[in-house]
């Protein structure tokens, strides 16, 4: 399996879209630190930009990426390699090198501008988005025989992820304002993994003092090292069940 | 080596192969003949476990196809159409399926050489003309060696001399014993090579035996004329009433 995650990755590197990616985060990452003063302002800035741009990156790549090698995957299922391993060799490949993308743009500034724990949880709560996004990217395209049906639905996922999903939110919220909501809203946050990531770091920035009683209760239930464990915990199903899903699609599949 | 059982296959609503059974086993050139879409590709996808069939089994060498397809190290295949990744060049391609598949049996690279590819290693597989990349498919299912070959259209978009020279690669592998499942529309192609025939249509079996019991049946000596005669054969019998019912209805 490593084997072929290896052609993956020297395809990926010819390629040349993540060493642009890694730069981008890069530049980012460094002009927010050296532009704020307060470094855990930067932080808080830097999050803002991760939460759009890492999930439409992974997904977007990833998507464009199985089509384009709908070729070299067919090839390898011609040969003794069983389905599965072909499939978790190709998402290891793409996930990782996304990964080691976001570790080098982010992860290396962070660390030496900011390296507590808030810079921990952010490195870490983007590399789950990272793997989260490539599965959900994985599972669109292998659903969909058509590209622009497979990048149109990751797409969609993406939109729903970071707008639709707060629109409903409010929405939800405003319907039933007569009622106590605290704890439905805390429910509901599982449903987007963009959304668990934000309200996860911003528990350790502090800045849960602003947003009322619905912080507070956040703060006790996701501040806590049970908290934490609960909300990796579900990045953790993000990453999985899109991924078996789309496994079990890939092997079932006529090729 | 090879046994079919009630194999059958739909894509939604069209039936691409319907209870096939067939047996083929080692020393055998089988003609895998139909008309277009008469299921020849499905039948050879569904071998290799590229599709999954809906319902019957396949044997491969009394054991049913399993699902981590290491049986396949014992078939060669060659697609019709040969898609390789693109920006990689016909070096590297061979390169990696040898350091893929890791094997350590003896590879065979007389194709690789008598297609001259070894003079154009480093030509990447995207500026590739068709002929080239059935050269390139070609030499890939034979280097492994292996004892079974399925070879899908392999003189289509060769020229006369490469498909002399495949042609004399299929002759020498049968005389080794090996089993070759051959499809092809140029049946002038197969006729010094095949012993036995498999006639397909919409998805069914309507011949299968040796090449001798053929030209018995239908009284005709070449293999074109004995498939003509199969052809019009199969669809007297009952799918064309249907469409000159069509043809009439349309007509009037």
């Amino acid at each position: 399996m490593l084997k072929i995650s290896r052609y993956v990755w020297s395809d990926i590197i010819r390629n040349k879209v993540v060493i642009a990616y890694t730069l981008f985060l890069l530049v980012v990452s460094l002009s927010l630190f050296q532009m704020e003063e307060d470094p855990s302002k930067a932080v808080l800035s830097l999050l803002n930009i991760i939460l759009i741009v890492v999930p439409l990156v992974s997904m977007v790549f990833a998507t464009i990426h199985w089509y384009n090698s709908y070729e070299f995957l067919e090839l390898l299922l011609t040969q003794p390699i069983s389905r599965g391993k072909v499939f978790l060799a190709e998402w290891a490949g793409i996930s990782s090198s996304l990964a080691a993308a976001f570790f080098v743009g982010v992860g290396i500034p962070v660390l030496i501008y900011n390296g507590n724990a808030t810079g921990v949880a952010l490195l870490l709560v983007g590399m789950l988005l990272t793997l989260v996004f490539t599965s959900l990217a994985f599972l669109a395209s292998v659903r969909s025989r058509d590209k622009a049906r497979g990048i149109g639905a990751a797409l969609m996922i993406w939109f729903y992820c970071t707008l639709i999903y707060d629109g409903l939110l409010l929405l939800l919220l405003f319907a039933f304002a007569d009622y106590p909501m605290e704890k439905p809203t805390l429910a509901l946050s599982c449903l987007n993994p963009v959304d668990l990531g934000r309200i996860y770091i911003m528990l350790h920035l502090d800045v849960s003092a602003l947003m009322g009683y619905t912080g507070a209760l956040y703060k006790d239930f996701l501040g806590t090292a049970g908290g934490t464990v609960v909300t990796l915990g579900i990045l953790l199903l993000w990453i999985l069940l899109p991924l078996w899903m789309a496994m079990r699609t890939f092997k079932k599949k006529d090729l | 080596m090879i046994d079919i059982k009630h194999l059958g296959k739909r894509f939604r609503k069209l039936v691409a192969l319907e209870d096939i059974n067939a047996t083929f086993s080692a020393g055998q050139v089988v003609a895998l003949i139909g008309p277009n879409g008469s299921g020849k590709t499905t039948l050879i996808k569904s071998i290799l476990g590229l599709v999954r069939p809906d319902k019957g089994a396949i044997y491969f060498q009394g054991e049913e196809l399993g699902s981590d397809g290491s049986y396949r190290a014992r078939i060669g295949y060659m697609p019709q159409i040969g898609r390789y990744p693109d920006n990689m060049t016909i070096g590297q391609l061979l390169r990696m399926i040898r350091d893929l598949r890791g094997s350590d049996v003896s590879l065979d690279e007389e194709l690789y050489y008598q297609f001259h590819l070894d003079r154009l290693q480093d030509k990447p597989m995207r500026g590739l003309s068709g002929g080239t990349r059935q050269k390139v498919s070609a030499a890939l299912a034979f280097l492994f060696n292996p004892p079974v070959l399925i070879l899908d259209e392999p003189t289509a978009g060769l020229d006369p001399v490469s498909s002399e020279v495949l042609k004399k690669k299929i002759l020498r592998e049968k005389a080794k014993g090996k089993l070759l499942l051959i499809t092809s529309h140029v049946l002038s192609d197969l006729e010094d090579v095949t012993t036995h025939v498999l006639y397909l249509q919409d998805g069914r079996v309507f011949f299968q035996g040796k090449i001798s019991e053929l030209h018995e049946q239908t009284g005709e000596q070449r293999l074109g004329k004995a498939i003509a005669h199969l052809m019009q054969h199969a669809t007297a019998q009952g799918e064309l009433e249907e469409h000159e019912f069509i043809y009439i209805k349309i007509a009037n």
